[in-house]
Formats: C-alpha cells, structure tokens, sequence
C-alpha cells in the first residue's frame, strides 16, 4: 500500500483529483438540504481525499497533514457538537433538538440547526473514517517494515 | 409512459442479475484481491439500483462508502493476510446448500405477505410519511425531505447514529490503534 510513492502518473492525477473532492464534499455538506446528500456522505467524500493521499504518499505524509490528536479531537467534537445544539435549544426553552428557537423564525431556527447537526455529523463520520483507515494501513506498514516512521496513532 | 415502466423494470432485473453473478462469482472466487474489487463492484451496482428506485441519498452513502471507503479498508486488511484464500476440504457443501435453498424459500414465502412495491395502501405510507411529505416544507422549509426527516423530524435517532460512529472508532482505536508504537519501540530496543 505504502510503495505507489514513486508511480509519478498516480502522485500527479491524485494531485489534480484532491482539490476537487474536497470541493464536492464541501458542497455535500452545505447543500445537503437542497439536493442530496448531507453530513455522512460528506464526511465519507472528505476521508476519501485524504485516504487517497495517505494511499499516494504514505502514511506519515498524510499524519503530517492530519495528525492523530487532531482526528480524535474532530472525532470527539462533532458529537459533542451534535448534543449541544439539543443541550442549546433546551437551555433557549424548547426540546431536546427543536431547532425552531434557534432563529427569529421556526423556519430560520430549523435551518440554523439542521445545519449545524449535519457539520457535527459531517466531523465525527470523517473522523471515524481517517481513524480506521490509519489504524489498519498503520499496522500493515508495521508488519512489512517497522522501522518506518508510520507517524500513526501514537501521541 | 407504458415505455418508461417498462425500461426501468428492464433495468432493475438487469442490475439483479449483475448483482447475482457478482455475488456467484465471490463464493467462487480463491482470489482475495479479486474478491474484495467485485465487492466494490456488487456496492456499486447496488447504488445503481437506488437510483433507478429514486433513493438518491441512500445511493450516495452506498457508493461512498460500500463501494469506496470499505473497499480501500479490505484492502488494507489484504495487506496483513495472504492473497489467496485456503482450500478447505468442502464436504460440508451440499449441507449448506439445501440449508440456503431452505432458508432462501422460507424468505421468499414470506414476501408474498408484503405489500406490493410502490403500493400507496402500504402500511409504510399510512403512518407518518403524509404528515412528513405534505407539511415539511412548512414545518421545516428545507426541499430535500429525508434531510428534514433524519435531521430535524428524527434528530434524536442520528445523533444515536453519529454516537455509534464515534463509538465504532473509539473501538478500532483501543483494539488496533496503538500497535505499532510497541512493534516500534521494540525494534528501538533491538538497536
């Protein structure tokens, strides 16, 4: 997995391919209440960008890029954000999770919070993605050469 | 119109059988590298199917995950096992056959008490789907209705959702996250 690092047709379209993955998971996550799609699918297109670069690269470049406390804190972050958008609307006099309190109208409450759940989502599934991914490829590296700085879940 | 039905049923049984020769072919298959690519493949002709079903958001997830994120993990899981697959002695395998067709039959039975597809006296349209459909827009005024059903009408079951993913990497983490830092330190010690 770890030795395409010199195949120069893959480093040079994985570099093209990159940015616009990105873009369209961005475009995933905040229109994914007009068309379809929304925080999950999102979060999996953002992880695929990366997991390609780690698959191009190597694993240490991409935890260079991406490190380890910084996709657990991601991990931890979006659920957290999820619950505190219900633990807000409890504390503003509605619900668990009824958005409509959250903007000057039920509809601009709703869309504020639909939004805000599906980021949350978006972070935690992009997370888990990264983790396992890294997880599995780091100990396969670990088998075929441990010496390698695998710069994996180590901190 | 009648031309319409007619195509889309066409494709649909097209892209059944596609998925019963994928699926023949994995039993068959000694090849694990193989294997996990016509994987890829079966998850891809599944989201074709949602499409022609119209569940586009559902396609989505398939296509990302079944047919990407997933395949690059077994993969990676190749990576740490042999290419190929053991040949054990089968003689089990005429057992497991009568045992699948008996349960494939038993299940085919039980379809026959289900409702038709698209039939509009379904319990599954009856229930809480008009209340959705006819005042989402109102209510929530977000045009896309299964982001306004899983994120607002059923925001306390995806945040269960989004818990499960956050614990199933909790998991993989306490299980295989930190192994090569002892395969590593190890080594350290060895120099």
């Amino acid at each position: 997995m770890i030795g395409m690092r010199r195949k120069i047709v893959l480093r040079v379209v994985s570099k093209l391919l990159i940015p616009f993955i990105l873009l369209f998971g961005l475009y995933v996550q905040w229109h994914g209440d007009f068309g379809p799609g929304g925080g999950f699918q999102a979060g999996v297109i953002f992880a695929a960008a990366f997991m390609l670069y780690g698959l191009i690269f190597g694993l240490g470049t991409l935890r260079e890029a991406l490190p380890a406390w910084l996709t657990r804190s991601i991990l931890a972050l979006g659920v957290l954000l999820y619950a505190g958008v219900g633990v807000a609307t409890m504390l503003m006099g509605a619900n668990f999770l009824n958005y409509n309190v959250l903007g000057a109208t039920p509809q601009g409450g709703q869309l504020v919070g639909i939004l805000l759940i599906e980021f949350g989502v978006g972070m935690t599934v992009f997370s888990a993605v990264i983790t396992i991914f890294c997880a599995f490829a780091g100990r396969a590296a670990a088998d075929v050469n441990p010496i390698d700085d695998l710069g994996s879940d180590n901190d | 119109m009648n031309l319409e039905i007619l195509t889309s049923d066409l494709l649909n049984v097209l892209m059944l059988a596609f998925m019963g020769v994928t699926g023949v072919a994995i039993a068959r298959i000694r090849n694990l590298f193989a294997v996990v690519m016509l994987s890829g493949i079966y998850s891809l002709l599944g989201a074709t199917l949602y499409v022609i079903l119209d569940a586009v958001d559902v396609a989505f997830t398939e296509a990302a995950v079944g047919a990407g994120a997933s395949t690059v993990l077994m993969i990676g899981t190749l990576a740490l096992t042999s290419e190929r697959e053991k040949a054990t002695p089968n003689s089990n395998s005429w057992k497991g056959l009568i045992v699948c067709a008996l349960v494939g039959a038993a299940l085919v039975y039980g379809s026959f008490d289900m409702p038709l597809f698209g039939d509009p006296s379904a319990p599954a349209h009856q229930h809480v789907a008009p209340r959705y459909l006819n005042d989402s827009m109102a209510e929530i005024g977000v045009p896309n209705v299964v982001t306004s059903i899983l994120a607002s009408y059923r925001g306390y079951d995806t945040m269960g959702e989004a818990f499960v993913i956050f614990t199933a990497a909790c998991g993989v983490i306490c299980l295989i996250g930190r192994a090569p830092r002892r395969l590593k330190k190890k080594n350290g010690d060895d120099a």
